[in-house]
């Protein structure tokens, strides 16, 4: 079998809480391959960015806890390293971009010096050089001036310029795997397209492999290889961004494409809505954990959770409708991508 | 002929930033709304979108130009009209969060308005209305008695909704109502507004980022840039056939939920980032990022001009 960058298995994340437990990530597998871009979709609060975060260790311990889990980089689980051991990894073989631009930069440092900081821990270089890079890095990620940028402060700059200091920064120090969580979701789209579209120049440069987490389905669509849908804690849903758009076999994958709205055709029909809210995670349902909120839900959901069924070429689903024994059901109407890509529900 | 509720004509807000410089965050912005129907207002932040919801309910006073509604000029009146008004011209706000007073019950906050109005006559049918209220967007009576901290985003966004609606309002503006929502909670709330506009026939100016959304529920669009209308129409011709370089380039940057379309897709390069509104400049504000911009761009500030059919555009070189 293919070795993968990364493989994560069976992760799981609690947070303890004076309320108690709440399991915030709950067995969740997924791999990336180098150079590609596996995109992570669902809403607020389904455990995509306590993924990554885990992967980072970024959580303090406590709260979070890693309950089970495998997170094995170039064939070594990395899981049971320590925090010190960690430092190695970190900024150097995956490197993170955040939301939110203006948080994650210090705002006492000069963007260059907090650029420099990582090339030189990492790359073993000298101040000069570092600085050498640092510029040219911002050169690469379209800052106009970049020997100027270098010596300002990120309260001076703008939200998509601080967006393109943090890339510049992560990819400074050539990572292998860039974690983008929610890169562009303070941005205007015009700021979007352009940050997008360097983040895809960029891998192509250094073959990087990118982890995107995000709640839009357009940033997916024009940015990932592979997709997983997530959703209270568990992915629902993975595949190849075709296999995902335009033959999803998952309900809660029907409702979140129906749930768009159109932007090229002229629909003005309902938007299909999924109702009610995302399970208390305190307490999470036994069973489906959508089945709560899914119109085919059958008895057999609410009281076992469907395993990983393969729909094909490396596509699953989990959902009991995929079991030989479950009636046949036609996803709702209103999803514009099923009707261009087929139906293979028949 | 349907009926025209909202007539805006040259409005300007202006704020005094210091060192004598104004920031003319709406400059001239006319447009009108008619009975029932929706105004969707996009553009990037700091376009002044919102700037110009504000001037309509009057929080801000309005530094120019006129604003009718219902045929009655309310663009400078005294304070006890303006709150008159607030009895026909509400808002939803973008933060469910910080637009509920957390010391606040919910029942207190639906019914705030009903006892400034003092629209209900006793105690017991001010809870029955703030019932039938919370009732209507999908929330239940006992939801009265709990505060805000105790719902999510789009429970919080649900009471907004019912406070909007509270005094019988024609018209509300919903100012990224939705933004701070998630997909599947969006199209909830999107698809509630758009059922109280038919059963209430009610009036929305809808200011939102999100163009793929306003395409679905606004009946017309106008786009706005620094403070500038740049191109205004029906929303399906201002999506199918944009004639102002932004909106065109505007419209090329959003993502497509659709991985074929998005290999596809030649974006319009539109470098740069939205200019400063502090003393702008003569001339389109928008030539400095403009692929088409020619010398009378630079000097001459265009304005908008008919294409055809009521849709307008403000363009020298179209």
């Amino acid at each position: 079998m293919k070795e993968h960058l990364l493989e994560v298995r069976d992760l799981r994340v609690s947070f303890d809480t004076y309320a108690g437990e709440v399991q915030a990530v709950r067995g969740v597998n997924f791999y990336l391959d180098s150079g590609e871009t596996l995109a992570i979709v669902g809403e607020s609060g389904c455990g995509k960015s306590v993924s990554v975060q885990t992967m980072m260790r970024l959580l303090p311990m406590p709260p979070a806890r890693l309950k089970s889990g495998e997170i094995i980089y170039e064939g070594k689980d990395i899981a049971p390293l320590t925090d010190k051991e960690m430092e190695n990894y970190r900024g150097k073989e995956f490197a993170m971009i955040f939301q939110d631009s203006m948080t994650s930069l210090n705002p006492t440092m000069r963007v260059g010096n907090q650029m420099c900081e990582g090339i030189v821990r990492h790359r073993k270089v000298s101040k000069e050089e570092a600085r050498k890079i640092a510029v040219d890095m911002l050169g690469q990620v379209g800052i106009p001036n970049p020997e100027a940028a270098f010596r300002r402060y990120p309260h001076t700059m703008s939200g998509g310029q601080r967006q393109r200091v943090m890339i510049a920064m992560a990819l400074s120090c050539n990572p292998k795997i860039l974690i983008a969580d929610e890169p562009t979701t303070a941005l205007d789209v015009t700021m979007q397209a352009q940050i997008l579209d360097i983040m895809n120049r960029l891998k192509d440069i250094h073959h990087t492999a990118i982890i995107l987490i995000t709640h839009d389905l357009g940033v997916v669509a024009q940015m990932a290889d592979r997709i997983a849908v997530m959703y209270a804690g568990e992915i629902m849903e993975s595949g190849d961004a075709r296999q995902v758009f335009y033959q999803p076999s998952h309900p809660y994958t029907w409702g979140l494409l129906g749930a768009m709205p159109n932007l090229i055709q002229d629909v003005k029909s309902q938007l299909y809505t999924i109702p009610g809210t995302p399970p208390d995670l305190y307490a999470p349902p036994v069973g489906c954990p959508f089945a709560a909120r899914c119109e085919y839900a059958m008895e057999a959901c609410l009281k076992e959770e469907p395993p990983e069924f393969a729909v094909e070429g490396g596509h699953t689903s989990r959902c009991w409708l995929l079991d030989p024994r479950a009636p046949q059901v036609t996803p709702p109407e209103g999803i514009p991508a099923l009707k261009k890509g087929g139906n293979d529900h028949e | 002929m349907s009926e025209t509720l909202l007539q805006v004509t040259g409005l300007k807000k202006y704020f005094n930033v210091g060192k004598k410089q104004i920031l003319k965050a709406v400059d001239d912005v006319s447009f009108s709304i008619e009975k029932g129907k929706t105004l969707g207002l996009v553009g990037e932040s700091g376009c002044g979108k919102t700037t110009v919801g504000r001037t309509l309910l009057r929080i801000y006073e309005p530094d120019g130009g006129t604003i009718l509604f219902d045929g009655q000029d309310i663009s400078h009146v005294s304070k006890q009209k303006s709150r008159e008004l607030t009895k026909k011209m509400q808002m939803i706000f973008q933060d469910p969060y910080a637009s509920l007073n957390p010391f606040f019950t919910v029942g207190e906050i639906v019914a705030e308005g009903l006892q400034i109005h003092k629209i209900c006559k006793s105690r017991a049918e001010e809870r029955e209305r703030v019932n039938e209220l919370l009732t209507m967007v999908g929330l239940s009576k006992d939801h009265a008695n709990r505060f805000p901290h105790e719902f999510s985003g789009g429970q919080r966004q649900r009471v907004g909704i019912a406070r909007a609606l509270a005094l019988d309002p024609e018209f509300i503006v919903c100012d990224e109502a939705i933004s701070a929502l998630d997909v599947s909670i969006q199209a909830q709330v999107v698809n509630m507004l758009m059922e109280f506009q038919r059963e209430l026939g009610l009036t929305y100016l809808f200011i939102a980022h999100d163009l793929s959304m306003v395409r679905h529920i606004a009946d017309q669009t106008a786009v706005m840039y620094l403070g500038t209308l740049v191109e205004y129409g029906d929303t399906n011709e201002v999506y199918s056939h944009p004639v102002h370089p932004y909106t065109q380039g505007l419209l090329s940057a959003v993502p497509v939920a659709d991985p074929d379309y998005e290999k596809t897709h030649q974006r319009i390069p539109m470098d740069g980032e939205v200019g400063s509104p502090i003393n702008p400049k003569p001339g389109c504000r928008f030539c400095g990022r403009c692929r088409k911009a020619t010398d009378i761009c630079r000097t001459e500030t265009p304005v908008l001009r008919d294409m055809g059919g009521g849709h307008r555009a403000a363009c020298h070189n179209v």
